[in-house]
Order: C-alpha cells, then structure tokens, then sequence
C-alpha cells in the first residue's frame, strides 16, 4: 500500500468496501463483520501492561504483520500520534474501535486499502483482528480471518490454553475470541414496531443486538448490529451459522413488515420517503441525528423503487461521510456543532442534487 | 413509545449487555443523550460484568470467604481478585489458571460451556503457552530487582528470560 493510500485526507474522500452495496441482500444487510481477539502469551494484558511493555507488544505485533505475506497489502497507522480528529475519523469509519481511539499509550493500526481487513494492536486485547464485507457474507470474511489468524500465528506465540482456548483480556471472549456481527438495515420493523419482537427472540437464543457502531452505541438510521455473545464451548463455523441461520429469518420479517407498509398506504409511505428526500436535499442545516433519520427513509425508499435518481452505494457512503469527523476532514478545518449542521446540509445537498447522483466513488 | 424517563416519544432504542443479560431501553433524544454520555465511560461494560461476578460469587460465599478470595492475587501478573472484580478485566493468561476454581461459574454463566471446542493454533496444536506465560512474571521481577539496586537478582533473571525465549 502506498503511503498516498493511508493519508488519511486521502481517504475521507473515499469509501470502503464494505459500503459498496454489492454482496447477498445487501439492501438490507450493510455489511458481514468478523473479529478476533488475541494476545501474546509472553505479555500481561492491556491493563496490567506498563508503558514499555506495550511498547514492546506494539512493536513485536508490527513486525510480525509487516514481515508476514499480509505486508504487501496493509499499511500502518501509528494511532497514538494522531490527533483527536483523525481517531474519531477512523473510528467513524469502523476501522478502529471508539476505546482504541480514546486510550492512551502506543497502539495502532494495519489496514488495507479496500478497508476490509483492520487489526488493532492494544485494545482491550493486544490484538483484534477485524474483517469486514458488504452484504451477507460471512463466510468469505471468515476465509479472510483464518487465513490472517494462521499467517500470524507462525510468528506469534498466542495466549493459548488447551481447554479454555485463546485467552482474552475479558472473560466474555475467550475461547474463540470471535465475534460474528451482521449490520443490519431495517426501517420498516421500527416503524411498525416489530422490532422489539425480534429484539426479544434474539435474546433468547443468545445473540446481542447494537446499533451502528457497537456497544451503548444508538441504532442510528435503524442501523442493527446482531452478533454472538458466547464465544467458548462452540467451533467457529458453529458461531458463525448461528448468525447466518437467524439473518435470512430477520430480513424476510423486514421483507414482509415493507409489503404491509406498501399495501397499507403507499401514498403514506411515498409520501414519507419523498419528504425525507426533500429535506436533505433543501436543508441549509441539519443535524446528524435527523439526517441519518431520514436517509433510512431514502435508503428503503430506493430499495422500493419509490426513489429512482439514486443508489445505495452513494446512500451507505452518505450515512458515514457526514459524521462529525467526516465532514471536519472533508472540509479540512475543525468546526463546532452549528458549522457542521451547516457543512452537513451543504454536503447532502451537493451529493444529493447531482445529476449524476450515483457515483460514490467520484467526490 | 413512551420514553421510559420522562413523557416524549422514545426515538432511540438500545440494548445493553448487563451480566450477560441484555436489558432494553426505550428513550427520547434528550435522555438517550444523556444516557449514552455516562455509559461512554469504557469501564460501563466492566462494571456490568464484576456485577454478574459478584452475583454469582454472592451465592454460597460468606463475606468472610468473599475478603478472602478478594486478597488472593496472581503470582505472575500481580493483580489481586478483588481489581478483576472491580476492572472486570484481567491482567495476564496465567489469571485463567490461578482463579480456575472463581472464574469457572462466571464462564459458564457466560457461555454455557466451560470447554473450548474451536480452533487451535496449528504451530503448537496441543501445546500450552503457559511457559511463555511466566516470562511475564520475569520481566516483572526484573524490573522490580532493577527498582531495588539487585543487579545480581536483575542479571539473573535476564538469563532466564533468554533461556525461555530462545526454546520457544
């Protein structure tokens, strides 16, 4: 990866992979996301480690991933010496967690161009690594993982123990160390208010439920993180078919709750989508709440048809490109919340009113 | 949907992980603002887990029994039972093995299973990294040995942190 790549200026212009609306189902599901979790067995964890030993992990860590097969398409980002503004633009941008970006101490990232593949050296475990694609397709992300798992693995001595499996920082993820989420789009189960029934049903069979970006995150645009809570006793593929088997099942109810919504007003519902349309094409200035509100409403409106001069891929990249941090490093100064709102209704308004309103990878 | 904490219509559902447990709530912006400021604090989905902790370790332990088990600490990261309870965290591998006997009904509160049925790295398949474990507690008593002047003690256990390294 070139270093032109991982400026990060560079990449708020553009957008990962993951957003790019292609995969199975992908207008309901935005993305299939894997982790592990891993530790070196010769260091304390992250928080019994000093500032030299995490410093000896980051380094041990970086060596070993940029002398491996995975350097040719990776690059670093020393995350302790970036600014404020660029962690939050990262962690936006899913590729870092909020707690990595809000630590302290060395600690940093390997990514690859496309934005599928991150691994975090000290978070909450000494590393954490992350593959993410559009669509539902898990399977191919598990593909991934392994693979980069087993590349590192040759090099690195992982915290393992025979009966418990890899050791984590926090008893909650070991085992395994694996976290299957899907990202799921589901704007009609909030608006006939099923969503609650399937919350509850997920609860029962052990899967978790967030919003877009992770843990005591809000379901911003009715954006829903489903994933696995138990992460010992059962093989990987177990894992992962639990979360495949429950997706289809939770897609055909948002499937049926849109055919309600149709049958029982479309003009209701055109009427809703085409408002919401409007506004973000006309707003002066706007919040991030009520835009990532009403581009839900645009997103399903496309994925029914009643908008057509639009497409998903400039939707999905809509929803991160004015996040706070997004719209700072676009405009490439700091603002406060009121020249956001305005910078942000500025944004929309420019990618909304296009003519050619459906390349997202032209800004 | 009424807001749980005051009148206005609840906009933003969340779901949070308490013990294991997921608990809903349903609140306006105003209060899910507020809400999801003090739950920002990275140590919420701790404090969520030492209470599931001390739950469980509440059932058939005596406070008397409960200090005790607090004091116990690991000999290889130091950290006592009482900081995990608190942190919900650990501090190093070897914690799995000095708290088997505590940590057991939490896993299995957690998990369901106690048992590890998923992959295994293939280069040591079988093996244990519990060796390369105690190089922790050598570089900690290194630079404890160091803190107190005790070159002799330092010099020593550096030979024995290089001794572990190159076998492994």
């Amino acid at each position: 990866m070139s270093d032109k790549k991982l400026e990060l200026d560079y990449l708020a212009h553009t957008s990962g992979e993951w957003l790019r609306g292609a995969g199975p189902q992908a207008d309901i599901v935005m993305s299939s996301r894997i982790r592990l979790a891993r530790n070196l067995a010769d260091f304390p964890f992250i928080s019994r480690a000093s500032e030299p030993d995490r410093t000896e992990i980051e380094k041990t860590l970086h060596d070993a991933i940029l002398q491996s097969e995975l350097a040719g398409r990776l690059g670093y980002l020393d995350v302790s010496r970036l600014e404020g503004l660029d962690r939050q633009f990262l962690v936006e941008r899913q590729l870092i967690s909020r707690e990595h970006a809000d630590s302290q101490g060395a600690r940093g990232v390997a990514l690859d161009e496309e934005e599928r593949v991150s691994l975090m050296i000290n978070e909450e475990d000494h590393l954490r690594i992350q593959c993410m694609h559009s669509g539902l397709d898990l399977e191919r992300a598990w593909d991934e993982i392994n693979h980069i798992d087993d590349v590192l693995a040759e090099r690195i001595a992982f915290a393992f123990n025979p009966r418990l499996g890899f050791l984590t920082a926090c008893p909650t993820n070991v085992g395994t160390g694996m976290r299957v989420s899907v990202m799921l789009h589901l704007p009609a189960l909030v608006i006939t208010r099923q969503i609650e029934k399937v919350f509850r049903s997920l609860q029962k069979i052990n899967l978790a439920v967030r919003g877009l970006y992770g843990e005591g995150s809000q379901a911003m645009g009715d954006f829903y993180q489903i994933s696995n809570q138990i992460t010992l006793g059962r093989s990987e593929p177990d894992l992962i078919k639990q979360v495949g088997d429950v997706v289809p099942v939770i897609i055909d109810y948002e499937r049926k709750a849109r055919d309600v919504l149709i049958k029982e007003g479309q003009q209701n519902l055109h009427d809703r989508v085409s408002r919401a349309y409007g506004i973000l094409r006309n707003a002066q200035t706007i919040s991030s709440e009520e835009t990532m509100h009403l581009l839900s409403s645009v997103r399903m409106g496309v994925n029914l048809g009643l908008i057509q001069d639009i497409e998903i891929p400039m939707i999905n990249q809509l929803f991160i490109h004015t996040q706070p941090a997004h719209l700072q490093k676009l405009r490439g100064v700091e603002l406060d919340t009121a020249d956001r709102n305005i910078e942000r209704a500025r944004y929309l308004r420019r990618h909304l009113n296009r003519e050619d309103g459906n390349d997202a990878s032209k800004n | 949907m009424k807001c749980q904490k005051c009148e206005r219509p609840a906009t933003f559902h969340i779901t949070e992980l308490t013990g294991g447990k997921p608990e809903e709530l349903h609140l306006c912006e105003e209060c899910a603002r507020e809400y999801l400021t003090q739950s920002d604090s990275p140590d919420t989905g701790a404090a969520n887990l030492a209470g599931a902790l001390a739950q469980q370790l509440a059932v058939g332990q005596t406070a008397q029994e409960l200090a005790r088990l607090d004091q116990q600490a690991c000999p290889v990261c130091g950290i006592t039972f009482f900081e995990f309870r608190n942190k919900g965290r650990l501090g190093c591998p070897h914690d799995y093995v000095c708290f088997q006997k505590e940590l057991e009904p939490l896993l299995a509160n957690i998990h369901g299973e106690t048992t590890h049925v998923g992959k295994r790295p293939k280069q040591n398949a079988a093996a244990d990294t519990d060796q390369l474990t105690q190089l922790v507690r050598l570089r900690r008593e290194m630079k404890e040995a160091i803190a107190a002047e005790d070159y002799e003690q330092a010099s020593k256990l550096r030979d024995e942190i290089k001794q572990i390294k190159d076998a492994g």
